[in-house]
C-alpha cells in the first residue's frame, strides 16, 4: 500500500485534468488544553476546530503569536493526543498510529536543534530512511539513491559532502526538507519554514513547495504569521486567534479587514489583487 | 555517499583489535620478571591451544597467574567505562557527559562500600549495590540539572560535580568510621585500582561473570545505537522520525548504570576514560554510534592497558592508581573540549 507513496519521490506527472481529489488529512471537531498540573484548570486551551485537505493542497495554518498554531501543528503531527475530535491520515487516526508507520506517512519540519557532533548532509538526509530500515538499519542502496533524489529536488545537489553547521540558513533549510522528503511522506508538515530566510529566499521555498505538492502529490501544511506569503501560495487557509479556530477558505474568504485586524491587533488594509488573491498592508496614520 | 557497513565496522574493529594484542604483549613485557616478546607470543599461544606443559613454570605463574588477570580487568573495565560513557553522552545530548565527571561512579563506589560494610561475604553484592548506587545517582544528577523542565548542559555538568563532592564526603565520612579496614587500600581503590585481587579462588569464573554482565548491558545499548543517532541530532526530530525515545533512554540509562557499576565494584572510580575513549573514536572514525560503540569497547580497553602499564613502570617499583594516570590525560582533554564548546 505504499506504492504510491515510494513513486511520490520521483516526479509525478501531474494527475488528470478533472480528477476526483482524495481527502488527506481530516481534522474534525479536534481540540487540546495545557495544564501546569492534571487537576489545575487549563491554562490554554485550543479548538474544537475542524478542515480538511486534499492532495496536492497547500493548507496555511494562520495566526498570531500564542494563537495556538504549534499546538495544532503538534496534534497534526501525532505528537500529542487531541482531548476530543478526531484527526485522521488517509483514513486513520493519527494518535493510533505506530510510530514508525506514522513517520512514514507524516514528516515534520521544523527549524533545527543544535547538532551535537559535525554530520555531513548526506548523513543527515539519509536519517529520513530511518522509519524504512529495520534493526540497527544499514542504509541500503535504495535509501542512498531516495535521498539523493530528495537532495535533488530541493536543488541541493551540490550541498551533498558538506557539514551541516558550514550551511547558511536557506541552506540548512533546503536540507532539512530534503529529509523530510526521503522520508517519502504524503502528508509534509512545516513549522514557521520561512523565519530565518529573507525575502528572496521565501518566495523560493515557497515556489518549491507549490512545484513539490504539484508533482508529487504532497499535501503540505504550513504554519506561519506572515500574510502575505500565506494569501500569495496557500489553497486553503486555517485562521487561529487565542486557540479558536476563526475561519477556514481561501484567502479571499478568510481575509476581511475588520477580522485581521482583531487577530492581529494592527491596522491594516485588505487590497484584492486581479489573480484573486488579497493583499495585506499595513494602513497609514493613527 | 558512503552509508555506514557492517564490513566497515568488522575492519575497523579488527585493526583496533591488533593494536589492542601489541599493547597485552607489552603489558605483559613490563614489570619486575623480565620477560621477552617472542616469549611471551608463544605462551599465550600454547595457552590458547591448551598445551599448558609446554610452558615454563615461571612464565606460567607471572603470565597467567599475576600479569594476565590484571590486563583482562583492565580491558573489562576501560571498555565498560567507554561505552558507559558514550551512552551517556548520547543520553543527555552533553558531549561532556562521562560517569566520573557526573559523580555516578562516586554513587557507584558509595554503594560498593556499603555493601562491602554490611553484607562483605556475598558474592555479587557489590555489583549490584555499585549499580543501584550508580543508577540512582545518574537520576538525581538528571533531575538537578534540568531548568524550567529543559535540560541544560552547563547545569547538568555542575550538578554532577556537585554531587561527587556530595558523595566523595559521604564516603570519606564512612572510611573514617568504618574501623578496622584498610585505609590506604580503600584510598587506592578510590583513586581507580587494578590492583586488587579477585574475591574468589575460581578467578575463570569470576571473570565469566564479569565478562557476561558487560556482554549483556553493553550488547543491549547498542541494539540502540541507530536510534541514538537520531537522538543526538534532536530529541523531538528523532520523535517524528519514529524513534522509541522512551524506550532508548530506558534502555541506555539502565545499561550504561550497570556497566559504571561493574567498572567501579572491580576497580574504583577510574575517571575520564569514558570522555576521553568516545571522543578519540569519534575524531578517527565518525560519530555514527553503530560503529562508535564497538570501537570505544576495544579503544577503552586499549586506553585502560596502556594507562595501567605506565602506571605500573613510571615510578616503579612504587605503583601508581591507573586513575591518577587517566586523570593526568583527561582533565587536560575536558578543558579542551570545554573551551570549544564555549567558543
Amino acid at each position: 500500500m505504499r506504492a504510491a507513496g515510494s513513486g511520490a519521490i520521483l516526479a509525478n506527472p501531474a494527475g488528470m485534468p478533472g480528477e476526483r481529489r482524495a481527502v488527506r488529512l481530516k481534522v474534525e471537531q479536534a481540540s487540546y488544553a495545557y495544564a501546569a498540573t492534571d487537576r489545575s484548570a487549563p491554562k490554554f486551551t485550543l479548538g474544537p476546530a475542524s478542515f480538511g485537505a486534499e492532495q496536492r493542497e497547500i493548507v496555511t495554518i494562520l495566526g498570531p503569536n500564542a494563537s495556538g498554531k504549534s499546538t495544532m501543528l503538534r496534534l497534526l503531527a501525532g505528537l500529542i493526543k487531541p482531548l476530543s475530535g478526531r484527526i485522521e491520515v488517509d483514513g486513520t487516526e493519527v494518535c493510533e498510529l505506530e510510530l514508525r508507520t506514522r513517520a512514514q506517512r507524516i514528516a515534520l519540519v521544523q527549524q533545527e536543534s543544535e547538532l551535537l557532533f559535525p554530520l555531513r548532509v548526506w548523513e543527515y538526509v539519509l536519517q529520513g530512511r530511518y522509519p524504512y530500515g529495520r534493526r540497527l538499519r544499514f542504509e541500503s542502496e535504495e535509501d542512498c539513491l531516495l535521498a539523493g533524489n530528495a537532495l535533488a529536488q530541493v536543488g541541493a545537489d551540490a550541498l551533498r559532502d558538506r557539514w551541516m553547521d558550514h550551511l547558511s540558513g536557506g541552506e540548512k533549510q533546503r536540507v532539512i526538507l530534503a529529509r523530510a522528503l526521503a522520508q517519502q511522506p504524503s502528508l509534509l508538515l512545516l513549522d514557521e519554514p520561512t523565519q530565518h530566510l529573507d525575502i528572496g529566499g521565501k518566495v523560493e521555498l515557497l515556489r518549491r513547495l507549490r512545484k513539490l505538492a504539484d508533482g508529487n502529490r504532497y499535501t503540505v501544511i504550513v504554519v506561519t504569521h506572515e500574510l502575505n506569503l500565506a494569501a500569495e501560495f496557500s489553497d486553503r487557509i486555517v485562521l487561529l486567534h487565542k486557540g479558536k479556530c476563526l475561519r477556514v477558505g481561501t484567502a479571499a474568504e478568510v481575509y476581511e479587514q475588520g477580522l485581521l485586524e482583531e487577530v492581529f491587533e494592527a491596522p491594516l488594509d485588505v487590497e484584492m489583487r486581479t489573480s484573486g488573491r488579497p493583499r495585506v498592508i499595513l494602513r497609514e496614520g493613527n | 555517499m558512503r552509508p555506514l557497513t557492517p564490513r566497515r565496522i568488522l575492519g575497523i574493529c579488527g585493526l583496533l583489535m591488533g593494536v589492542l594484542f601489541v599493547a597485552v604483549v607489552l603489558a605483559l613485557r613490563m614489570g619486575a620478571y623480565p620477560i621477552g616478546v617472542t616469549d611471551i607470543v608463544k605462551t599465550l599461544f600454547h595457552g590458547a591451544i591448551g598445551r599448558w606443559d609446554e610452558i615454563p613454570s615461571e612464565y606460567r605463574l607471572v603470565v597467567f597467574g599475576l600479569r594476565l588477570p590484571r590486563i583482562a580487568l583492565g580491558i573489562l573495565v576501560g571498555a565498560s567505562l567507554s561505552v558507559a560513557g558514550a551512552g551517556f553522552q548520547a543520553l543527555l545530548r552533553n558531549p561532556l557527559a562521562d560517569p566520573y565527571v557526573l559523580g555516578v561512579s562516586s554513587g557507584a563506589a558509595l554503594g560498593a562500600i556499603i555493601s562491602l560494610a554490611v553484607v562483605p561475604h556475598v558474592p555479587g553484592a557489590i555489583q549490584a549495590a555499585a549499580f543501584a548506587g550508580a543508577a540512582l545517582t545518574i537520576t538525581a544528577v538528571y533531575l538537578l540539572g534540568r531548568r524550567g523542565g529543559q535540560l541544560d548542559s552547563a547545569t547538568l555538568l555542575l550538578a554532577g560535580i556537585v554531587t561527587a563532592s556530595f558523595l566523595s564526603a559521604v564516603i570519606m565520612f564512612l572510611m573514617t568510621t568504618l574501623t578496622g579496614r584498610d585505609l590506604r587500600g580503600m584510598a587506592f581503590w578510590l583513586m581507580g585500582d587494578l590492583a586488587s585481587p579477585p574475591p574468589t579462588t575460581n578467578v575463570l569464573g569470576w571473570f565469566g561473570f564479569l565478562f557476561f554482565v558487560f556482554v549483556v548491558a553493553a550488547g543491549a545499548i547498542y541494539t540502540t545505537s541507530s536510534d541514538l543517532n537520531l537522538i543526538l541530532t534532536g530529541e523531538q526530530e528523532a520523535r517524528h522520525l519514529g524513534v522509541n525515545v522512551n524506550r532508548v533512554k530506558l534502555v541506555v540509562y539502565v545499561g550504561a548504570s550497570i556497566l559504571t557499576g561493574l567498572a567501579v565494584s572491580v576497580s574504583g572510580a577510574i575517571g575520564y576514560v569514558g570522555l576521553l575513549v568516545p571522543h578519540v573514536m569519534r575524531m578517527l572514525f565518525g560519530t555514527d554510534y553503530r560503529l562508535l560503540i564497538p570501537a570505544s569497547v576495544i579503544g577503552g580497553a586499549i586506553a585502560i592497558v596502556v594507562a595501567d602499564t605506565l602506571a605500573r613502570t613510571v615510578v616503579a617499583p612504587t605503583e601508581l592508581p591507573v586513575g591518577a594516570m587517566t586523570a593526568l590525560a583527561g582533565a587536560p582533554v575536558f578543558i579542551y573540549l570545554m573551551r570549544r564548546r564555549v567558543r
